[in-house]
């Protein structure tokens, strides 16, 4: 429903809005481009996408995910400490990130999901610390290569579509920082 | 460095192949199954791209966006974010298809190598759709009580676009 009320108020007020500014015919036109835009723009990256969703396969099958959730394991008892004593909630969760660093969008939902079914056990109904931390490391980007966003810019000419990795891995890290360390704070001070 | 980032992706695609074929993984065949399961999800994300990308157009083309960013302009300088990537920012949160759409759309307008085209494509990669993934997480476990989980988040988004802004400006000059 949400979606519902966002899509058809931002049709709406680009109504109002184009019809006040005197750029009626001009919304007029982009309400039949936008539509084949997004037509072109799925089909001029999804060559790459595949591709990458073809090497991510790969990394699946070999074992590579499964090494990189035990190489996470102690960092991650630090960041659940009331769930750290629980082997199978700390075995979802490192599964769940490690799924996030490598870009297995399709993977680490669900395994993120049974880590958050086990948390919220111990709370029916409110979010415990670590629930609100699970989410929010979920909903910071952690993946290592930005594989969607490199096949856009390929496909709008770029020769080196992966020049941004740097930059995007520090923009990452500061956004994941930020959001542990306010929750660490937000844990401390937050009256309900 | 500029060499070593170019063969980055080639070098992760040939170190991975060579792991998974001496642990005796089918390497083709699980590339050509993996492509295709992106084949499965691009299906699944152009019925919302094309729902989005409409809006969108729509929105760009009335001027609402310019009339929102103008207002803003004063705070978004003060911040060191460029006004052209508030349509971005704002939809970033709320959906992953829409920020798809907007952000091509910018990177096409000023150019994958421009600093906004990079801006743009580095905020892409460092944000997540957080209102959607807070909805499924807290919606599939029945949490109704979400405490500080929308407050964290939002102060990771912020972060990650001034960062991203910022990173582009330290990694491009």
């Amino acid at each position: 429903m949400t979606m519902t009320v966002i899509w058809t108020g931002m049709v709406v007020l680009s109504i109002l809005c184009g019809l006040a500014t005197g750029q009626g015919p001009a919304v007029a036109s982009a309400a039949v481009e936008g539509a084949a835009a997004a037509v072109e723009l799925a089909l001029s990256i999804a060559g790459m996408l595949c591709l990458w969703t073809g090497v991510m396969e790969v990394m699946r099958r070999s074992g590579l995910a499964d090494k990189l959730s035990r190489l996470l394991a102690p960092v991650l008892r630090r960041l659940f400490p009331q769930a750290a004593k629980d082997q199978d909630t700390m075995d979802s969760i490192s599964a769940n990130v490690s799924a996030n660093l490598l870009g297995l969008g399709s993977a680490a939902t669900p395994l993120g999901l049974e880590a958050a079914r086990r948390l919220a056990r111990r709370s029916p109904g409110t979010a415990s610390d670590s629930l609100c931390m699970l989410v929010v490391c979920n909903t910071a980007s952690i993946q290592l290569i930005p594989t969607t966003v490199a096949s856009v810019r390929a496909a709008e000419g770029c020769t080196a579509p992966f020049d941004i990795l740097p930059a995007v891995w520090l923009a990452s890290a500061l956004s994941v920082g930020v959001g542990i360390g306010a929750c660490k704070i937000f844990a401390r001070i937050w009256r309900d | 460095m500029d060499l070593l980032f170019t063969m980055l992706i080639p070098l992760t695609i040939a170190a991975i192949a060579l792991y998974a074929a001496g642990r005796r993984v089918d390497v083709y065949s699980a590339l050509v199954q993996g492509a295709g399961s992106g084949l499965e999800t691009l299906t699944r994300i152009i019925p919302a791209l094309i729902g989005l990308m409409t809006a969108v157009y729509m929105l760009r083309a009335s001027g609402a966006l310019e009339l929102l960013a103008a207002a803003l302009a004063p705070l978004l300088d003060r911040l060191g974010l460029p006004s052209e990537l508030l349509p971005l920012m704002l939809v970033r949160p709320i959906s992953g298809s829409a920020a798809l759409g907007v952000g091509a759309e910018l990177i096409s307008t000023y150019g994958p190598d421009s600093q906004l085209g990079r801006t743009a494509a580095v905020m892409l990669g460092s944000t997540e759709t957080t209102f959607y993934t807070i909805a499924v997480y807290f919606g599939a476990v029945g949490i109704t009580k979400t405490r500080y989980a929308v407050p964290a988040a939002l102060c990771a988004d912020l972060t990650g676009f001034l960062a991203a802004a910022w990173a582009v400006r330290v990694c491009f000059e």
